[in-house]
């Protein structure tokens, strides 16, 4: 859509990205592991809001492509420490599987289509378990390195400490996101957000609608794949549940919450998502029912998403 | 004239019911055809196969000259046809301006574009203003299509269908729902865009006022077939078309 920003708004973004640089002096390990965890869901959540509030695409599969991503940077690290390599792997690998994939699914809609994303993302999830030889089975990968960022005689940045790593994720999600922001006001968001509307109409506007689905999944697949590229650096470690569809939930979730609609839904959902199942564990092992409660009560409470207070 | 689209021996069948048994049309550049006949003639199904919706069983469809019987629907609309629907299709959730806006950045081959704005698309922004100001809807410009009124939706619909600039524009009841002042409205655009932008259309209608003073050439269709076409006039003077609408079985 043709919209500007709203000042208070451009307000909110400015003081909430000068904290996250911030958060390093100010903050101790924790709070830094959790906001690498809302980041990572937040990229992954954006993309996956590219096929479902822009495009009218539920995909239950998208940790496939996550865990391809997260595997394919994991192998990379183990082979050759370098970040960048690892990370531009697992990108590359999502976006390829998710191509090929969404040749497949893009030719259904509605549940159709949410129950074979569901079905391929549980075929990637049985690949992580009986692969043994490529992903360690259920041992998973392990003794990840958080490699360095190297550009051979240029540049070789140690990422050893928290900080910086975090730096790196901050660096990288702000990126993703404004690559995303202009996509969904481009005259490709247009095409889609159309197709969203109308698939028959935007035929007769002369738009191969099956074409620009596929688009839509494999740029959905490229920011999963980034998200699950940024975690085994982190945890030092991937295995198979990563790639279960309780995985492909949380960016639903995240963007139930957050706000269908609104391009920055999503990121303010990973936030509810991350810091609601912070508290409830403190309480209780049982989490996830209060998790499903809390989102029942926002997305009925706020119907269109906590952000959508902000489109107003 | 030249022949725009000829549809030749099309037939279509649904399980058992033939909705299109045999149909042989021409329609000319540049002459205002109406398509009429009771509910279930096929006049809808004829529209769906000559666009691209649906594809025949059998028979062959030409447009300027060229076999398009089973094109895809957005091949069709780059070689210049288009429709707009009976029930309402718009992009209800956009803007006005992007509902038209669209059509036009696809025949630009800007639709895709993955990094641009929509605001530096200059020159596709000024020719959907340009289709906005014709149908009367520039002061809605920014409105969500889907917060118009329903005169004003019917108009939006006119205007989609004929942002890809088409040579050939089926209009499935235009004014269906409308009130007569809106209808009036609609008509008047209709003959006025037909001279204008060198479009041909082919209206279907139930309005018999409608049809016999907006179209040069009418059609009748019944029970999937052709039984009648030719002008007004000749058609007003014939019995079975009267029959036909009163609703009488027709005598073999």
């Amino acid at each position: 859509m043709i919209e500007r920003t709203s000042r208070p708004l451009a307000l909110v973004v400015g003081v909430v990205v000068l904290a996250l640089f911030l958060l390093p002096l100010l903050a101790g390990r924790y709070p830094l592991y959790l906001a690498i965890q809302i980041l990572i869901l937040s990229v992954f959540s954006l993309g996956f809001n590219l096929l479902f509030g822009y495009t009218g695409l539920l995909s239950f599969g998208q940790a496939g492509f996550f865990a391809v991503g997260a595997y394919g940077c994991a192998k990379i690290l183990l082979a050759v420490p370098n970040l960048l390599l690892g990370l531009a792997g697992g990108v590359v690998a999502a976006g390829a599987a998710a191509l090929i994939l969404g040749i497949l699914s893009v030719r259904h809609t509605r549940i159709y289509f949410s129950m074979l994303t569901l079905a391929f993302g549980m075929m990637i999830y049985s690949i992580a378990w009986k692969w043994r030889d490529f992903t360690g089975g259920d041992d998973g990968l392990v003794g990840i390195p958080r490699a360095p960022i190297q550009i051979p005689g240029l540049l070789n940045l140690s990422l050893a400490t928290m900080e910086r790593y975090y730096y790196v994720v901050l660096v990288v999600s702000i990126l993703a996101i404004l690559i995303m922001h202009r996509l969904v006001r481009s005259p490709l968001g247009l095409t889609l957000q159309a197709i969203r509307d109308s698939e028959s109409r935007a035929e007769f506007a002369g738009i191969p609608v099956r074409r620009y689905r596929l688009i839509a999944f494999t740029i959905a697949g490229l920011y999963a794949g980034l998200a699950g590229a940024l975690l085994p650096p982190l945890e030092n470690t991937v295995t198979p549940p990563i790639a279960h569809w309780s995985t492909s939930a949380e960016p639903v979730l995240a963007t139930l919450m957050g706000g269908v609609h609104v391009f920055g839904g999503p990121i303010v959902g990973a936030f509810l998502f991350f810091m609601i199942k912070d508290i409830i564990v403190r309480f209780t092992e049982y989490w996830l029912i209060w998790l499903g409660v809390i989102v029942v009560a926002l997305v009925m409470g706020f119907r269109g998403g906590v952000a959508s207070i902000f489109a107003r | 004239m030249s022949d725009l689209l000829t549809i030749e021996g099309v037939r279509k069948r649904f399980g058992h019911f033939a909705a299109i048994d045999g149909v042989d049309l021409m329609l000319p550049a540049g002459r205002l055809t109406a398509i009429i006949g009771p509910n279930g003639a096929g006049k809808t199904t004829l529209i769906n196969l000559a666009t691209g919706a649906l594809f025949p069983d059998s028979g062959a469809i030409h447009f300027k000259g060229e076999a398009i019987t089973h094109l895809a629907t957005h091949h069709r609309v780059r070689k210049g046809l288009s429709r707009s629907f009976q029930i309402m299709n718009i992009f209800w959730r956009l803007p006005v301006l992007e509902n038209v806006l669209l059509p036009v950045l696809s025949r630009r081959g800007r639709a895709g574009a993955p990094l641009s704005r929509l605001e530096r698309e200059k020159d596709a922004v000024a020719e959907a203003e340009q289709i906005l100001r014709d149908i009367g809807l520039a002061e809605a410009r920014d409105a969500p299509a889907g917060a118009l009124s329903h005169g004003d939706q019917r108009l939006l619909e006119l205007g989609i269908a004929i942002a890809p600039r088409p040579e050939l524009c089926f209009l499935d009841e235009p004014s269906s729902g409308l009130t007569p002042v809106e209808r009036t409205t609609v008509l008047t655009l209709i003959r006025k865009l037909s001279a204008e932008r060198h479009t041909t259309f082919v209206i279907v209608e139930h309005d018999m006022d409608v049809v016999f003073s907006l179209a040069d050439w009418i059609v009748v269709m019944n029970r999937g077939r052709v039984l009648a076409e030719g002008s007004p006039a000749q058609i007003r003077a014939k019995r079975e078309v009267r029959e036909v609408y009163l609703g009488e079985e027709l005598s073999a």
